[in-house]
């Protein structure tokens, strides 16, 4: 497929960098509005809209905006659609607008639209802007919309309202409560841990595939977040040494077995690489 | 009064935990919790920045955007006006609260962009809070942020010593334990 083409930004956004199955990016509304697959598609498509506006529009001003501003400017485009669409929505479909609450203003904030800002609208056209922003926002609707309807057919018996498991289906109520919302996303990212340790076995590059939230927020879209990210993991690690020595000790009072220790400090060790590697 | 402020308190930080049952400010939630020393100065900015925020987008809403009738742009003016204290907030400390920038400043720019700070601000507004009640509700909030980062902080320097699966390595056992304390600040719906 040809590079930078408007299909092959479709495709992209949907599948191959999909914002929630992939990237995952903008983790806050993911979790909150999916109790349903409805409200899952109504916040995915809300979101679409914006994205793509917002898009449209940053990549056109992109030659006005000054570099230095550019976040803030970004950040009232945004809140201006986000505004419009509140607006829309409150007026003409207003049990949406009563379903999903605060998380419409709250568009705003998504990492995945000043993430498409800084990282696409800001360098390329319009048009391709626009159907990037669309991509991206078709993949975010069809992920909510899925993890809405896992969670509603698993918590109530039901896809969008219709009752469509057997009679004698007990609903497990946790999943549309707030605690399913945690399970469900585990269940996926530990997936998605699987298939990059395959993809990864196999040879082919994963590095694609990231745990958005891993770090922060401010990744996604502040080129100099890495800087940000080493200052606030610096003092960690400073803190870390003095304590390693109280560390040691506390883990020899706790296991008598020295076998035991060693293991389990050098699984630990394992494990903290890998999350730094993240 | 004083009673309406208490269940305020209580019912913004326990009962309605603002990571555990409204998703706001996941990212930090997730992302500065692997020690309890950083999530505890995590959790003490954020109590700082949205006690503050919540004060300052009060008084704006309260003085400027009901005046003007322009209620329709509060998120506009919130999400610039808490970006703006940010900022402020990191330069007015470094030039003159040096070692209170030592402990928070790092935390402050990743605050931006926290969803909880705009949320607690929104919330204010829609639950029709005044000027008071609303930074209440933003310090509650923000304790319930600190409780809940503090004790995830804590379980997750104990879990590193554990045999996880392979699979459930990093992220989804954190997400595992956050559902867990989820299911257990479910129990505090009971105090109201």
């Amino acid at each position: 497929m040809k590079q930078n083409s408007i299909l092959e930004r479709l495709t992209n956004g949907l599948i191959k960098e999909n914002p929630t199955f992939v990237l995952m990016l903008g983790m806050c509304p993911t979790l909150a509005v999916t109790t349903s697959a409805i409200n899952g598609l109504g916040m995915g498509l809300t979101t679409m809209v914006v994205l793509a506006l917002s898009n449209l529009f940053i990549s056109l001003l992109r030659k006005v905006i000054p570099d230095k501003v550019r976040i803030p400017a970004f950040i009232v485009i945004i809140a201006s659609f986000v505004t419009v669409a509140e607006l829309l929505l409150k007026a003409y479909i207003p049990f949406l607008y009563s379903a999903l609450g605060l998380y419409i203003p709250l568009i705003v904030v998504n990492c995945i639209i000043l993430g498409r800002a800084e990282a696409y609208a800001s360098k390329n056209g319009a048009i391709l802007s626009l159907f990037d922003g669309i991509g991206m926002g078709l993949g975010f609707t069809c992920a909510l919309t899925i993890i809405g309807a896992v969670r509603e057919l698993l918590g109530a018996g039901e896809l969008f309202g219709y009752s469509v498991m057997p009679e004698s289906y007990v609903p497990c109520s946790i999943f549309v409560l707030a605690p399913g919302a945690f399970f469900v996303l585990a269940a996926l990212t530990a997936i998605q841990n699987k298939i990059k340790r395959i993809g990864e076995s196999k040879g082919r590059d994963m590095s694609k595939i990231q745990s958005g939230c891993n770090s922060d927020c401010m990744n996604c879209h502040d080129s100099s977040c890495g800087s940000r990210k080493e200052a606030v993991e610096a003092p960690m690690e400073d803190a870390e040494n003095p304590k390693k020595a109280a560390d040691d000790l506390e883990i020899i009072e706790i296991n008598d077995d020295d076998d035991l220790k060693e293991d389990t400090k050098e699984e630990a060790k394992e494990g903290k690489e890998e999350e730094s590697n993240d | 009064m004083i009673k309406e402020l208490l269940i305020i308190l209580i019912s913004s930080s326990l009962v309605s935990n603002v990571v555990l049952s409204q998703f706001l400010g996941l990212c930090p939630f997730l992302g500065v919790s692997k020690k309890t020393g950083t999530a505890a100065g995590m959790g003490t900015a954020v109590i700082f920045v949205i006690t503050l925020a919540s004060a300052v987008a009060g008084a704006i809403y309260k003085y400027i955007l009901l005046p003007f009738d322009l209620t329709y742009l509060q998120t506009i003016v919130f999400i610039l006006v808490i970006a703006a204290l940010v900022q402020f907030v990191e330069m007015f400390l470094k030039k003159f609260m040096k070692s209170l920038y030592q402990a928070l400043g790092v935390y402050l720019p990743l605050i931006t962009t926290n969803c909880a700070v705009l949320g607690v601000a929104l919330t204010n507004v829609q639950k029709n809070y005044g000027i008071l009640a609303g930074i209440v509700n933003g310090f509650a909030t923000a304790l319930g942020f600190t409780i809940a980062i503090i004790i995830l902080a804590g379980i997750r320097e104990k879990m590193e010593y554990n045999d996880i699966p392979e699979s459930f390595k990093g992220m989804p056992i954190v997400l595992v334990t956050a559902g867990l304390m989820a299911i257990a600040f479910c129990g505090f719906s009971g105090l109201l």
